[in-house]
Formats: structure tokens, sequence, C-alpha cells
């Protein structure tokens, strides 16, 4: 039984240290508490989409970019969505990225824009890195018979 | 009574004024983004609601036959609509463009509407209200802005709703303003007008005389009707 007890506060206090340090807000809580046992994987499917539609729109900003004449109005908008899908799922630190990229759009500053494509590119993969150790340590536990703690 | 929709049946689903108790409520939820689809889905039938997401104004036009290219689709006859949650910011339609479309209409102006954006925007804000929204829900939305969407659903009755009149979303404004410390002044009689009339009143409240405010329509008319309202 201690290896579930060891599992259940390996879990805990790892879920702890991303709202920490601000890569998960409370809008993941909110996300949790949406999940019981009629949709137990309710989380890691919202997740999953999120993962799935960012991907989508950080390729389509690397294009966007990349033209010869930047279409802006069409940054800000892939832009406002990546900013919208994070912050439903409590990504904070993406979301907020998002908000200083959006800026840069307003000011039509090319350079400004592909550095802050940069930074969210990397603070997505690290969320998601934590994202999904988060999904197996949860995985862990349960496969040893522990139950999610709920923080 | 208009009869030019397709389907007259689901016409006469939308006027009937016996809403069971024992039925969930059905909301039509809109949205672009896939990802708020799936929360607010999950927000809403957890809430028990019973829910059909859809992606665009557009389509959400066609589930409630109001689109005049196409008719209702099959399959969704029948499903009296209690309630629409749009998002504001989307391609093609905006939410404030469906808002407006819905309340032109003779069969579903009395659905009540509520917008959700991402955007704190306190002219936004106002312009839904203007145009009949009952309320707007500033994302990421929350379990508790869901579960207060179930006070527009008691319009018929107009008890339920009146404690909500002034339902505009705290947490917003708040957000936005201290209350407290507007000017003292709104002795006039709003109050009352909006609690006679079970239906909208901002437009009654809001051309009240003068007052003399900075602040955003949406404020005063909660100043307004929370005055008797609430405490």
């Amino acid at each position: 039984m201690d290896g579930v007890v060891q599992l259940q506060k390996q879990l805990v206090d790892y879920t702890a240290s991303l709202f920490h340090e601000g890569f998960l807000d409370e809008q993941f809580n909110q996300l949790q508490q949406l999940q019981d046992e009629s949709n137990p994987d309710f989380v890691v499917e919202v997740v999953s989409l999120f993962f799935e539609d960012s991907e989508r729109l950080l390729n389509e900003l690397g294009k966007t970019l990349e033209q010869k004449t930047v279409d802006f109005k069409k940054v800000d908008a892939h832009v406002h969505q990546l900013k919208g899908s994070s912050s439903s799922i409590g990504a904070q630190r993406v979301q907020k990225l998002c908000i200083a990229f959006r800026n840069c759009c307003e000011e039509l500053n090319t350079e400004g824009c592909l550095k802050c494509l940069q930074q969210v590119k990397h603070e997505y993969s690290l969320v998601k890195n934590k994202l999904e150790t988060l999904f197996k340590l949860e995985q862990q536990t349960i496969a040893a018979g522990g139950s999610i703690p709920t923080l | 009574m208009e009869g030019n929709f397709v389907v007259s049946r689901r016409m006469i689903d939308a006027f009937d004024v016996s809403p069971s108790d024992s039925e969930e409520a059905h909301v039509l939820a809109v949205d672009d983004s896939l990802v708020d689809r799936k929360v607010i889905e999950r927000l809403l039938k957890i809430s028990s609601f019973k829910v059909t997401a859809v992606d665009s104004g557009r389509r959400a036009l066609q589930f409630l036959g109001l689109d005049e290219e196409k008719s209702a689709s099959v399959g969704f006859d029948g499903l009296k609509v209690d309630l629409i949650i749009t998002d504001y910011c989307m391609p093609g339609m905006t939410g404030y463009e469906l808002l407006k479309k819905i309340k032109e209409s003779s069969t579903f102006r009395e659905i009540p509407v509520v917008i959700m954006s991402s955007e704190n925007v306190l002219a936004r804000i106002d312009r839904c209200l203007e145009e009949g929204a009952e309320d707007f829900i500033v994302k990421p939305v929350k379990l508790s802005d869901v579960k207060r969407l179930k006070d527009y659903m008691m319009r018929e009755d107009g008890v339920g709703s009146e404690s909500s009149r002034g339902g505009i979303n705290k947490r917003k404004l708040q957000d936005c303003c201290d209350l407290s410390s507007s000017e003292p002044s709104i002795s006039s009689s709003p109050s009352s007008s909006s609690s006679e009339s079970p239906s909208r009143s901002p437009t009654s409240s809001s051309s009240a005389p003068s007052i003399p405010t900075p602040l955003d329509s949406p404020i005063r008319r909660l100043k307004m009707t929370t005055t008797d309202l609430i405490d």
C-alpha cells in the first residue's frame, strides 16, 4: 500500500508545483471538477483537443509570418484563438504570451511577432510536457489502486 | 402568427407555454472553438441541461429554422430551445449578430440569449445588453456562471426572473468598477419600472433622468435594478 501513498503524494506535489510555477491556473481546477465517474477522462480529452488545436495554430502562425506581406489580421485571429483555448484549459503562461503577441500584431511588427511566436512555442511545449507527465502520474496512481486526489 | 417556417410543428412547440419542471431545459451553445465547445457542453450537462452545441451562428440559425437558405435539419424536430449561449467573437456571424437575428424573430425573440466573451469591454457588454441579451459572461466560463443560467429559464412566471433582472455578471462588473463609489443620487423611479415588466426594460431604465455618471449603462442599470431587489 506504500506504493499507492507514494504515488498519490507525488501526484499532489506535482500538480501543486504546476500551479505554483504558473503553468496552470484556477481554470484547470474547474476542469477537474467537471470530471467524474460518468466522465472519467474529461480533462485528458479537453487537453488533447487543446494540443491538437494549438499545434495547428502554431503551424499556421509560422506560415503566415513567413509570407512576403504579412497578413496581421490573420495572425491576430490565430493568436486570439490560441489565447482563448489556453485560457479555457488554464494554461496561464501560454495565455499571457498570447496577449503580448497580439500587441505585436497591433503594431504590425513582424520581428516582434516572430519573437513572440518562438516564445509561445516554447511555453506551449513546456506545458504540454508538464501535462503529459501529470496524466502519466494519474494513470500510474489509478493503476496502483489509488484515486486522483482533489486539491 | 407567422407561418413561414418549414417545420410548423416545431414552431408550435416553441409557443408551448407549459414548461415541465421534470424535463431538463435545452440549451443551444454556439462557439467556433472546439475546446470551448467541449467545455461548455460539459459545464451545461453537469448542471442538468440538455445541450446542442454548434460551431457557428449560421448553424445555430439553421437549427432554429431561421436560416433563409436552409430549413431546419432533420432530426432536430420538436426540440424546444430554452436558452441560447453564444460566443461573441466568431468568424462569419458574430454572437452579437446572432443575438440580433434572434431578437428580430417573432418566434424566437423570447428565448433568453447569453453572450460569452474573452474580452471584458464595457462598450461591447452594453451593446449586447441593449440588444436584449440576458447576461454577458467573461471567459473562461466557470461552473458558477453556468449555474446562474437557471435564473433565466423562469421567465414565463416572471417570478424567478425578477430577482436576477440585475443579473449582469457581477464578477465582471466588479472588475470594471466599484459600484459603491458611484454617486448616490439615483433616487428616481427606474427601480419600480424594472420590477413591473417581466421582459427586458433596460431601455426604460437607461433613459431615466440624467444620471451624473460617466459609467457605462449596464452599471447604471445594475444600480437601478438592484436598489430594491437586492437586500
